[in-house]
């Protein structure tokens, strides 16, 4: 399942929500996660708030080619893909990935290359809102590149 | 100006997004398909008169593509900065 949400959601609420729904009850011997939070600090600079933009359509379109391209190569049971979108503030979830698998390679292999493909490729693009330096107005910066996860 | 059912059919789409929306001061447009026959012939008509100085990545009809991509009447072109989602 692949979901963009424009409001706050709890990662762990949502993967054992999923997993309830799944019916795959004594098939699946594995789940691989990952979480990815808002951080109030980036380069250096305080963060305050950050703004996540989409491009919709594409959006979808491109995660559930990562899905595809996951299940051709893995034998997994079963995937969730849940992103933001619109403002967030620090220590809010941005991104989970979750895969079910029978065996633990499956689903840590799986849920790496969907990260990692999310992340350089799924359109989305984060807006930050730093403090400037006298703390009481505020600037606005493009994150430029999202670093190398490998 | 009004667009027939029958320019619209000729039209193609445009869209930015981010840092790039916010440097060409549009989020989308449409061209009319007269003499555009690839990408790169697209982003040549949008992009003049704008220094455009970071690097650009492109999409025809929510996939990505290349400059040498060819572009139809009815297409949906996008342009955007690399991308930093997760």
């Amino acid at each position: 399942m692949i979901s963009i949400l424009h409001s706050a959601f709890d990662p762990w609420k949502a993967i054992s929500q999923h997993q309830e729904q799944m019916q795959r009850d004594g098939q699946y011997g594995a789940c691989a996660t990952f979480i990815g939070t808002m951080r109030d600090i980036n380069e250096g600079d305080a963060v305050n708030a950050m703004v996540l933009e989409h491009y919709p359509g594409m959006t979808e379109k491109h995660l559930q080619k990562i899905v595809a391209q996951a299940e051709e190569k893995w034998s997994l049971l079963d995937t969730l893909i849940i992103h933001r979108v619109g403002e967030l503030l620090p220590n809010d979830p941005i991104v989970l990935v979750a895969v079910w698998s029978a065996h633990r390679k499956d689903a840590f292999e799986a849920c790496r290359f969907m990260m990692e493909d999310l992340k350089s490729k799924a359109p989305f693009w984060k807006k930050e809102r730093l403090a400037a330096d006298d703390q009481q107005t505020e600037k606005n910066r493009w994150v430029k590149k999202n670093t190398s996860g490998y | 100006m009004t667009h027939s059912k029958n320019e619209n059919s000729m039209s193609i789409k445009v869209l930015y997004f981010a840092s790039l929306k916010e440097q060409l001061g549009r989020s989308s447009e449409e061209l009319n398909s007269a003499d555009i026959s690839t990408v790169a012939d697209v982003w040549q008509q949008v992009s003049s008169g704008y220094d455009v100085s970071q690097s650009v990545l492109h999409s025809v009809n929510q996939e990505y593509a290349e400059l040498s991509t060819p572009v139809k009447p009815g297409d949906e072109v996008a342009f955007f900065p690399p991308v930093t989602g997760g």
